[in-house]
């Protein structure tokens, strides 16, 4: 029999991962792996904002992060370089998120759960809101999907074309913002990049078309979820922690197994001209 | 004949350093444009700015309403993370559907790439499908920049009586960036030469029977390519590094005082 808890916490998971596939594959076609450790990072101080304010988290971590990703988007190409430029804003921003969590009296702020999440406490309004913003990120990338791979392939062959190549951008990075606030609570500031990124790579080696990989990223987040979760729940591991590990398994097992076909397909090859 | 873009007074500065200045430019209906310049002589960014991915600091800039463009960047760094057969990259976000035809995919030779991976295209099949996605929304301008660049002479002249074809069959006009000062395609009717600001415009000249034009040409590009005359006498600051023989004295007959 499953606990009441566990179901929860596969429920909050399963959703983040359905909208974290098709976004992770954005962030690693577009190359905005920093951007979404910067993203995810600054959420520690929405957290401390919402506390001192004491107004929902998931409002002051949207309200924060989509802050960031705005000015981050002023500021590019202007004088730093991109990666410069996001590794200030991450540290930053995850050092002010500390020294502000501290500086809040009266509450105890139990800070491991900001930056590893704790999935196993979700309550059922955790789930509503983690199920809200999860499909307003999947109809975001849903109804932006083909310019934003237009603009994700050459950003100026679309713009000649008539494409806006920064609206797009500024889609995506809303997106991420939301996704950020959904997952903090279940793997953490820390680790959210890693439920972004882990599952599209994992999916790369298997498909060939960009929808594919999607719906792959998809499926791997789903098993990481559900194994981690077990592993978590048997043999009393930290939980969000443990869906990473097991998504990075499943990126592993990806590879090994599309190099062994692709060796065993170029082994077909060469010996057809001998049949023949 | 109607102007489709139509740039007055241009001025694109990076931090402090102006690129481009004042520069006047503008392009008409089924008209052939070659801008030649060296490199860092702001040719690509003057494209980047007529496509709209970069505005001006300064001067206007009027597309035709309604105007369709397609662009060929120098080169594009697909990211190898995305998996996307030519096919399918080709009738991406393609608002007209099936203006390209198929016989123009046998003619642009990518017919038996569509299956492809676009990761395992080599640079000159990469080119060419680059060409046929800007022109699926059938454009009213087509914008390449060096597009011939590792391409041989022959080669070089096939793609310019390719472009040629493309602009009297389809009445698109053709903008073209070159990094080659003296050798154009032919059919251009104005070359624009760019060095930060406009150096001199004019048509080129088309190149003699002559056996030495013949020789510096070479043989099978059957009158594609033609030499452009620099009409303009000043010298440029040579301190960026470019192979602009101004003042080499020139085989090539063209009329630099240096």
């Amino acid at each position: 029999m499953l606990d009441d808890f566990v179901v929860r916490a596969f429920l909050a998971g399963a959703a983040l991962a359905l909208a974290a596939a098709p976004l992770g594959c954005f962030i690693v076609w577009r190359r905005m792996a920093y951007f979404g450790d910067a993203i995810a990072h600054a959420s520690l101080l929405g957290v401390a904002i919402s506390l001192a304010f004491s107004m929902s988290t998931f409002f002051g971590v949207v309200l924060v992060t989509v802050m960031l990703a705005y000015f981050l988007g002023i500021l590019s190409g202007k004088l730093y370089a991109m990666d410069t430029l996001l590794g200030v804003a991450s540290h930053v921003s995850l050092a002010l998120g500390l020294v502000a969590v501290s500086k809040i009296s009266g509450v105890r702020l139990d800070l491991a759960a900001y930056l590893f999440g704790d999935i196993l406490t979700v309550t059922r309004t955790d789930i509503a809101i983690i199920a809200a913003g999860a499909a307003l990120v999947i109809a975001l990338l849903v109804w932006r999907w083909v310019p934003l791979l237009t603009t994700t392939l050459s950003p100026d062959m679309a713009t000649a074309r008539g494409f806006d190549a920064r609206k797009e951008q500024m889609v995506l990075l809303v997106t991420l913002a939301l996704l950020v606030a959904v997952a903090i609570k279940i793997v953490g500031a820390l680790l959210i990049t890693s439920v972004l990124i882990i599952p599209a790579a994992a999916a790369r080696p298997l498909s060939r078309t960009p929808e594919q990989m999607a719906v792959v990223a998809a499926i791997a987040g789903l098993v990481s979820v559900a194994l981690g979760l077990a592993l978590s729940v048997y043999s009393d591991t930290p939980t969000g922690p443990s869906i990473v590990v097991v998504a990075g398994l499943l990126f592993l097992l990806a590879n090994v197994v599309s190099s062994f076909v692709e060796q065993r397909r170029r082994q077909q090859n060469r010996s057809l001209p001998k049949d023949a | 004949m109607q102007k489709l873009i139509d740039a007055r007074q241009l001025t694109i500065q990076y931090g402090n350093e102006k690129v481009l200045e004042h520069i006047d430019f503008s392009i008409s209906e089924r008209e052939i444009v070659t801008i030649v310049g060296p490199n860092g002589s702001g040719k690509s960014t003057l494209l980047r700015v007529l496509i709209g991915a970069l505005s001006p600091d300064a001067g206007t800039l009027n597309r035709r309403a309604g105007l369709r463009m397609g662009y060929v960047p120098q080169r594009l760094s697909f990211d190898s993370n995305l998996p996307m057969n030519v096919k399918r990259f080709l009738s991406l976000g393609s608002k007209r559907g099936n203006a390209f035809n198929s016989s123009w995919e046998k003619r642009i030779n990518i017919e038996h790439l569509l299956n492809h991976q676009i990761r395992h295209l080599s640079g000159g099949q990469l080119q060419r499908v680059l060409l046929a996605q800007a022109l699926m929304d059938d454009p009213h301008l087509l914008i390449l920049d060096e597009a011939t660049q590792g391409l041989d002479q022959i080669g070089e002249a096939s793609f310019y009586r390719l472009i040629e074809e493309l602009r009297n069959e389809r009445g698109c006009a053709v903008l073209l960036v070159s990094h080659d000062l003296h050798v154009v395609m032919s059919a251009s009717d104005r070359v624009v030469c760019l060095n930060g600001h406009v150096c001199c415009e004019g048509t080129p000249t088309i190149v003699s029977e002559a056996p030495e034009y013949r020789a510096l040409f070479g043989h099978g590009t059957e009158g594609a390519l033609a030499l452009y005359r620099h009409d303009h006498d000043h010298d440029h600051d040579h301190d960026h590094d470019h192979d602009h023989s101004h003042s080499s004295g020139s085989s090539e007959g063209h009329s630099h005082a240096g």
